[in-house]
């Protein structure tokens, strides 16, 4: 598939104009690539992910969405193009799963609306592609995390759109469910979807995305492949803490803390770990 | 149960209930004359003599009719408003009176009481200052652009906090003998009063009212997801929150024009309708309107009947109403 420039950001700045929360950020995003973008708490990843949605406005610089402006597209249109799969959150009533899925028509349904035949099939649809249809009935307060995070995706599908803003998605998830959430992003890339997500996990970037994009203190350090980008200097820039990046005799690669002890499989911080925690 | 079929069991009871109130009272009517009259009037077959014809026609027709509508219309309206806000302010503990119109529309009133003797100057005092609370509302809440649903609550607090005061200036300076007793009545709440001028003119702007937020009640759920969750939807966050809060706060204050200030109602009935059907606003309104029509129906009949002299009905609902609602609670918990 040949791959075209579906976003592009141009300079923006965004946030208060003596300490913005995102500085003069210039990066494009391609049709079906899974970019994952890492950064410390307070780099402002949330912060990008909403501009990329049109929620937030630039200061200055604007952001692209096939070479129109997003602050300029009518916000349902927006909709239908790309969907945001917002973090963990918990809700004070618990709709049917199904009805959260539905919520995904909306884009496409006068300001008076009623949910025809279609729509409901179109959400069942959703639910079957993700194998989760036998949770329709059930509220999506009282689904597992995982679940809760298959019922966005399957609303995002809905909603018709191909590109997905997705905030820390395996935040709160147990690690089987991260791991199966992940394959699930990356087999839906294959099928033309585009994935931007932030993650606190280089692993997850390493062994599921195309390219990553390292935020800090409102800019980009580092933009790139991800096998390339993720290694030792830029983690640590990144994190102020010493990773080493190995690579497994598969050709898989890992991200491992140093400073663990080997023989008696226990974490014992070591000086320089001690001294990096205190200055950061 | 299915849904659907859960609202139309929800109108059939309604339907009884009200038949049944028409029946009831110091003048008893059995529900076959309630027939004969209805009959009556819509064809002109003899079925009965023309005497008594007339005594039940104003018995049913002017006197019980307008106080058996005005009773559906408010309770429904308090509970859409009630279920309306809890959606939108992602909390079930919300009532309609969140945004100050209560306090608006008593305050409004009970200056009317003093500056006129004219029933209708009343009423244009309660709805026009439950209005201007509830813009006082937004216009405090307005100061920040951050959050806009916690400086919605504030500024809730803080107009409901000043019409209250305001209110107690008025009876502060309300002539002790009249005036006072009058306004302290009428914040009881009660449907004594009513006169079919007053249900003519209010029920079509409540039922458009109440038609309306059900009409748009499938954007509550989303809107109950967060603000940026709904934008990224394509919802006009801004202009539905705004819509949905002037259609509340009209029919919230078109109430206290029917009956005074009843509480509980707003905070309860929403409760026991998402029991009954779940959270899904677009089947929860509509059964939180029947709901709460039947449930102020049947509060009406006991303020009327079970003593000689009439309770104000604000007083039974809140008494039946705090312990029910504790119970409802303890439902939920467990659910």
């Amino acid at each position: 598939m040949k791959l075209m420039t579906l976003i592009s950001v141009d300079h923006v700045t965004y946030g208060y104009s003596r300490k913005p929360v995102l500085k003069d950020i210039s990066l494009t995003f391609k049709r079906g690539e899974i970019v994952s973008l890492l950064g410390p708490n307070g780099s402002g990843k949330t912060t990008f992910l909403k501009l990329l949605l049109g929620l937030y406005r630039p200061q200055e610089g604007r952001v692209l969405f096939e070479g129109r402006s997003v602050s300029e597209i009518p916000p349902k249109q927006i909709a239908r193009r790309i969907a945001y799969v917002p973090q963990f959150h918990r809700l004070a009533f618990g709709y049917r799963v199904m009805d959260v899925v539905l919520m995904g028509r909306i884009p496409h349904k006068p300001f008076f609306f009623q949910y025809s035949n279609d729509d409901q099939k179109a959400a069942l649809d959703a639910l079957e592609r993700l194998s989760i249809d036998h949770l329709k009935d059930r509220p999506y307060t009282e689904v597992s995390g995982g679940e809760r995070q298959m019922t966005l995706i399957a609303r995002a599908i809905v909603q018709g759109a191909d590109v997905f803003i997705m905030d820390e998605p395996v935040n709160g998830l147990d690690y089987g469910n991260q791991i199966r959430l992940l394959y699930r992003i990356t087999d839906l890339a294959r099928n033309g979807y585009t994935f931007i997500k932030t993650t606190h996990f280089p692993d997850h970037a390493l062994w599921f995305s195309d390219r990553v994009v390292m935020l800090k203190a409102g800019k980009v350090i580092a933009d790139g492949d991800a096998l390339q980008m993720i290694n030792r200097i830029n983690l640590y820039n990144l994190y102020n803490t010493h990773i080493k990046v190995i690579e497994l005799d598969d050709g898989a690669h890992i991200c491992i803390p140093d400073g663990l002890r080997g023989q008696d499989n226990h974490c014992v911080p070591n000086d320089s770990f001690k001294v990096h925690e205190l200055g950061a | 149960m299915k849904p659907s079929m859960m609202i139309s069991v929800l109108f059939v009871v309604l339907c009884l209930t009200a038949l049944i109130s028409l029946s009831l009272g110091r003048y008893p009517v059995s529900v076959g004359d309630i027939l004969r009259v209805m009959g009556l009037m819509v064809s002109d077959q003899p079925v009965m003599d023309e005497h008594q014809y007339l005594i039940l026609k104003n018995i049913l027709i002017d006197i019980r009719l307008p106080r058996i509508t005005a009773a559906i219309l408010i309770g429904a309206a308090l509970s859409v408003s009630g279920a309306v806000f809890q959606s939108m302010f992602m909390n079930p503990l919300v009532s309609p009176g969140l945004l100050g119109v209560l306090a608006g529309a008593s305050f409004g009133a009970s200056v009317g009481m003093i500056v006129a003797r004219s029933w209708f100057v009343v009423q244009l005092g309660a709805f026009s200052f439950g209005l201007i609370a509830v813009l006082a509302a937004l216009a405090i809440s307005s100061i920040s652009r951050r959050d806009q649903l916690l400086m919605l609550i504030l500024g809730g607090i803080i107009s409901g906090a000043l019409f209250t005061s305001l209110l107690s200036v008025v009876k502060y300076m309300a002539d002790p003998y009249e005036q006072l007793p009058a306004i302290i009545y009428w914040l009881m709440g009660g449907l004594s009063a009513i006169d079919s001028v007053t249900v003519l003119a209010v029920c079509g702007p409540v039922l458009i009212g109440i038609l309306s937020l059900l009409l748009l009640s499938g954007y509550l759920n989303v809107l109950s997801m967060g603000d940026e969750e709904a934008r990224s939807l394509g919802v006009n966050v801004r202009f539905l929150r705004l819509l949905f809060i002037f259609l509340a706060t009209i029919i919230s204050s078109l109430t206290v024009v029917m009956g005074g200030v009843i509480g509980w109602v707003g905070l309860l009935i929403p409760h026991i309708a998402r029991m009954l059907v779940g959270p899904d606003n677009r089947i929860l309104l509509p059964a939180a309107a029947l709901i709460g029509a039947t449930y102020l129906l049947i509060a009406d009949d006991i303020a009327r009947l079970l003593f000689s002299i009439e309770i104000p009905i604000g007083i039974l609902t809140s008494l039946v109403g705090i312990p029910f609602f504790a119970l409802v609670v303890r439902n939920a918990r467990k659910g």
